[in-house]
């Protein structure tokens, strides 16, 4: 197979981690992407402006930041983990305290043509760390309860932040990301069933502490017809829109729900709706496809890692992407309440767009540096 | 370097968990895939359907109402061009200042203007408001050369109902009106009522076929955006315009009559004496129907109401009178039935003895000797109480019934009284009193309880004059080119001699030296009119004011003075025509209603309507509009 050796004696030269770079993933990704940016043409009336090259603009961007992120070693990226999520949760927190929200918590990193929320940053620090973390202890460690004090709270903090700005999607996209990552790293059962079981016991007291609006989505999922012009709006007409879509859909930039504005937040939230509509079911199994193939690929990675900081970061990776796809067309079908989740590489939108290539770009360092063992060392911070 | 042993167990564990996670992903897209075939394949049909729904707007569109023409096709209610100026606020940066610019043009009354930014507010910013209608042709020009100054503003053309001959036809055509709640609620399943400026006929001609006229709706089908703004139009429908209502009337004889009658509180029917077709039908004065398109201005609506000549009321129908001396007719051919001898004759010395109490004649001094022919023509009241004596009350009520009074016709015009024709029975069921051989009497010359319409005693006329005929009136001859049928006309049970004999006294009175209507006569030979005039009184002539001297009509007060009443036929040799004229407080049958009669009826017969031929060839359905 390979010489172990030439990988861990030294490090890897550029042009070497260019060949290991998985082009076809990239191929896939851009597939992908390219759907969502024919959608953003259609949604403009056949228009490139005001979405889709935008859109286009930020994917490339996000292609050079993949693979710079991927080119770094996966080493450096080990120990800068903690550092990044030190710098996450003070974004967060500076976002909540200071209370920005008002401004706009998007001003906070704003690149020029993107804008950075310090939530889509933490979504990959949270994986970073908790990836770091569990890298550091053996099989019959992790599931040590004085062991588990530390990510939990590593989980709770950004989590209990968000739910206070309040962005309810984020916060259980973080909470789902950290569970994979205590599941992966072979987290007792008896953790996740006694979880279970607190959440469900939580449930009437989180209830309570949710928003109006947070609630009205709920009892609007149960039942959209109740307000079939207010909060059921939305979901009726993405049913009806994917409905009417059929076999082959209505056409490229044919769709009317989309067209005539039945249709809300279509380029965002919705764009799958749209895709649905315009392309039919054949063209909505077609994108699922893409994204089955992607997430095997994800899975695969974290399966080939020698290494367990890599394995844990790409399946946290996979399954956060896998989550994003899952409730955002679970979301539109009316399998699950609205809450605001992008479609991943398709759904407009800067910051998402430079997260999720941002974190393709550590599964991808993941894969080039793939044969690289790192010693599991003490479970300290540096 | 060496895997150590617990990083293999992590590895075995971690590749475990791997799985279970994969696994649960390609469920979970499973779940997906069958979600979106479920929606997409199985459903597509019930969403295909509510996409449809929620794109395409189904607007109705009005149908033009139907067209009211005589019956030589002449227009009596049509629809004009409503020319007006619509609004669409979100076309304009100001709407303040839109309107400030359009007021220079029309004149905006500061009600319009609180009512139309009430309705700019109310509507969505993309609906045009009707801002101004019923423009001139000036300034709808000029709003139309200064389009681009007033931002948002279109000119904009309607329909609306149009009466060219105003007041001559309200009482006829009646008119519409906008559509309030009630209607509505009288009539839930009728989308047109909902549509905005739709119209409803409240009156006349115009409520009995409303429904005709109204047409079938239209529909266009729209594609609309989520927010109701149209798109564009799939398909269009312009539904069926209402149908047209062919009358009986002739406009020339219909404007002559109410030129001759309008400074009276008036009314007169023209019929076809064979068919019951009525050719004119005039009650004076009226009201101005276009009016009410738009709504009655206040002011004018009370002007209406506080007139003593009561514009509104249909006096031809709803007015009700004691017929008068008129009624000698009947009260002549139920004597003839009684087997009285026209030509035996009663001695008039101008009072009558019945018991203790003087009836009068109105000629005083009396006529002397008068047989039924005299009688008519001088209009004896003595001659004809002594004969109402005779024949009693039950049988002139019995021939005044079958020669059409004390009845309602189911006329086309909506608003027939009945009238009254008393019988023994009538007053025991009203009063509760016994019958008074008095009132019979004065039944006889049509007064007491007596009470007759100007229609009913056109048909009493016209059935005296057709020979019997049971003529039914009836002014809609054909509706959507269809001819309606004539109702039934059976023979009266009369002895057409004893209608001769009637027909020859009428005779007298016009055309007779010494008849009551004989300066009103008609001197072209073959066109002589048969009259019989009447004055109806309205008061009381006490014991004290007879031997003074009856006060003249003219130095009463206009409502003491009596109805002056006159019914006709013509011509005499071979009559076609019939009428009955009422001037409310004319004064005498002979002085004011003769000469206006004899001038209509002359003015009919000019005018040779040609009844049957006139029949075979309904009017043509003029273009269309």
């Amino acid at each position: 197979m390979f010489d172990l050796s030439r990988f861990t004696g030294r490090d890897m030269r550029i042009s070497e981690k260019l060949m290991e770079f998985n082009w076809g993933f990239l191929l896939l990704i851009t597939a992908i992407a390219c759907m969502g940016f024919a959608m953003l043409y259609s949604v403009a009336d056949g228009s490139f402006s005001p979405w889709a090259m935008r859109q286009m603009i930020r994917f490339a961007a996000g292609v050079g930041i993949m693979i710079m992120v991927a080119l770094i070693d996966i080493r450096l990226w080990m120990r800068i983990a903690y550092p990044m999520y030190a710098v996450a949760l003070a974004l967060v927190a500076a976002v909540d305290i200071v209370g920005f929200k008002g401004m706009g918590a998007q001003r906070w990193l704003d690149l020029g043509i993107i804008q950075l929320q310090p939530s889509e940053i933490m979504k990959v620090a949270l994986l970073l760390a908790l990836a770091r973390y569990f890298h550091g202890l053996a099989h019959d460690e992790v599931s040590r309860l004085r062991n588990l004090i530390v990510p939990l709270v590593m989980v709770a903090l950004p989590v209990g932040l968000v739910v206070k700005q309040p962005d309810l999607g984020t916060a259980i996209l973080l909470t789902i990301s950290g569970a994979t990552i205590f599941f992966a790293a072979g987290l007792a059962w008896r953790y996740f069933i006694i979880s279970g079981l607190a959440v469900l016991g939580a449930i009437p007291v989180i209830w309570d502490r949710l928003h109006d609006y947070q609630r009205d989505r709920v009892f609007t999922f149960i039942n959209p017809e109740r307000d079939p012009l207010g909060a059921g709006y939305h979901i009726l007409q993405s049913k009806i829109a994917l409905g009417s879509g059929g076999l082959f859909g209505k056409g490229f930039m044919q769709g009317t729900q989309a067209h005539l504005n039945f249709l809300p937040e279509k380029q965002t939230d919705f764009i799958f709706t749209m895709l649905g509509e315009e392309l039919g079911f054949v063209g909505g199994i077609f994108l699922l496809t893409l994204y089955c193939i992607t997430l095997g690929f994800a899975l695969n990675v974290a399966l080939q890692c020698r290494n367990q900081f890599g394995r844990l970061l790409a399946i946290g990776i996979a399954i956060s992407f896998f989550f994003y796809v899952f409730i955002n067309i679970a979301m539109v079908m009316g399998l699950l309440p609205v809450v605001g989740v992008p479609l991943p590489l398709v759904s407009y939108g800067g910051t998402a767009m430079i997260s999720i290539m941002f974190a393709f770009g550590l599964l991808m360092s993941c894969h080039i540096h793939r044969n690289i063992e790192i010693s599991r060392g003490p479970a300290t911070f540096f | 370097m060496a895997i150590d042993r617990r990083d293999t167990s992590r590895y075995k564990t971690f590749t475990r968990r791997a799985f279970i996670l994969g696994g649960g992903q390609a469920a979970a897209f499973l779940l997906l895939g069958s979600r979106m075939y479920y929606l997409q394949v199985s459903k597509n049909d019930e969403y295909q359907m509510l996409s449809e729904e929620n794109r395409i707007n189904v607007r109705l569109i009005a149908p033009l109402r139907g067209r009211i023409v005589d019956r030589f096709g002449t227009l009596l209610a049509t629809n004009r061009q409503n020319y007006r100026a619509v609004l669409i606020s979100e076309q304009t940066p100001n709407v303040d200042e839109t309107l400030h610019r359009l007021a220079r043009i029309v004149e905006i009354t500061p009600d319009q203007r609180k009512r139309i930014l009430r309705d700019i507010a109310r509507a969505p910013r993309f609906m045009p408001v009707t801002v101004t209608e019923n423009l001139t042709w000036d300034q709808f020009a000029q709003i139309n050369v200064n389009e681009p100054d007033l931002a948002g503003l279109q000119p904009d053309v309607g329909e609306t109902r149009f009466y060219p001959f105003s007041t001559d036809l309200a009482h006829v055509v009646g008119y519409v009106t906008p559509v309030y709640q009630r209607d509505i609620d009288k009539d839930p399943d009728q989308p047109l009522l909902k549509l905005p400026g739709f119209r409803i006929g409240k009156s006349g001609i115009e409520q009995t076929y409303d429904k005709e006229l109204r047409g079938q709706a239209g529909a266009s089908h729209v594609e609309v955006n989520a927010f109701g703004r149209v798109i564009r139009e799939l398909s269009k429908d312009n539904g069926k315009p209402g149908a047209e209502v062919v009358l009986t009337l002739d406009m020339e004889v219909q404007k002559f009559a109410c030129e001759r009658l309008k400074d009276e509180s008036a009314s007169t029917v023209v019929m076809d004496i064979h068919t019951g077709e009525v050719i004119s039908f005039v009650s004076t004065p009226a009201f101005d129907p276009n009016q009410f398109n738009t709504g009655y201005g206040v002011a004018a609506y009370k002007a209406l109401l506080e007139n003593p000549y009561l514009p509104l009321t249909n006096k031809a129908i709803a007015g009700l009178y004691p017929p008068g001396s008129t009624f000698k007719t009947v009260t002549a051919i139920a004597a003839l039935r009684a087997g009285i001898d026209p030509l035996q004759r009663v001695n008039c010395t101008g009072q009558y003895q019945l018991g203790n109490h003087l009836f009068h004649c109105w000629k005083k001094g009396g006529h002397g000797l008068m047989d039924m022919h005299n009688g008519i023509k001088h209009s004896c009241d003595i001659y004809f109480y002594d004969v109402a004596k005779r024949v009693g009350i039950d049988p002139i009520a019995k021939a005044a019934t079958e020669f059409g009074l004390g009845q309602t016709y189911d006329f086309d015009v909506p608003g027939e009284k009945k009238g009254i024709v008393p019988t023994q029975a009538w007053k025991r069921a009203v009063t509760g009193e016994g019958w008074q051989q008095g009132e019979t009497l004065i039944s006889g010359i049509g007064q007491g309880f007596l009470l007759t319409s100007p229609l009913q005693l056109a048909v009493m006329i016209s059935r005296i004059a057709n020979g019997g005929k049971a003529v039914v009136p009836r002014i809609t001859r054909a509706v959507d080119g269809e001819m309606l049928p004539l109702p039934p006309a059976p023979m009266i049970d009369v002895d057409p001699e004893w209608l001769k004999i009637v027909q020859r006294g009428m005779n007298g009175v016009s055309n007779e030296p010494g008849g009551t209507a004989y300066r009103s006569r008609i001197t072209q030979a073959g066109y002589e009119l048969a009259g019989k005039t009447g004055s109806a009184q309205v008061r009381r002539i006490s014991m004290a004011e007879r031997e003074s001297g009856i006060r003249k009509n003219d130095m009463l007060a206009w409502r003491l003075r009596d109805h002056a009443l006159f019914i006709c036929f013509a011509p005499y040799d071979n009559p076609q025509y019939a009428m009955s004229l009422v001037i409310e407080h004319g004064g005498s049958g002979s002085g004011a209603a003769a000469p206006a009669a004899r001038d209509i009826m002359l003015k009919v017969m000019q005018r040779n309507i040609a009844p049957e031929q006139a029949r075979a060839k309904p009017a043509s359905r003029a273009e269309e509009g």
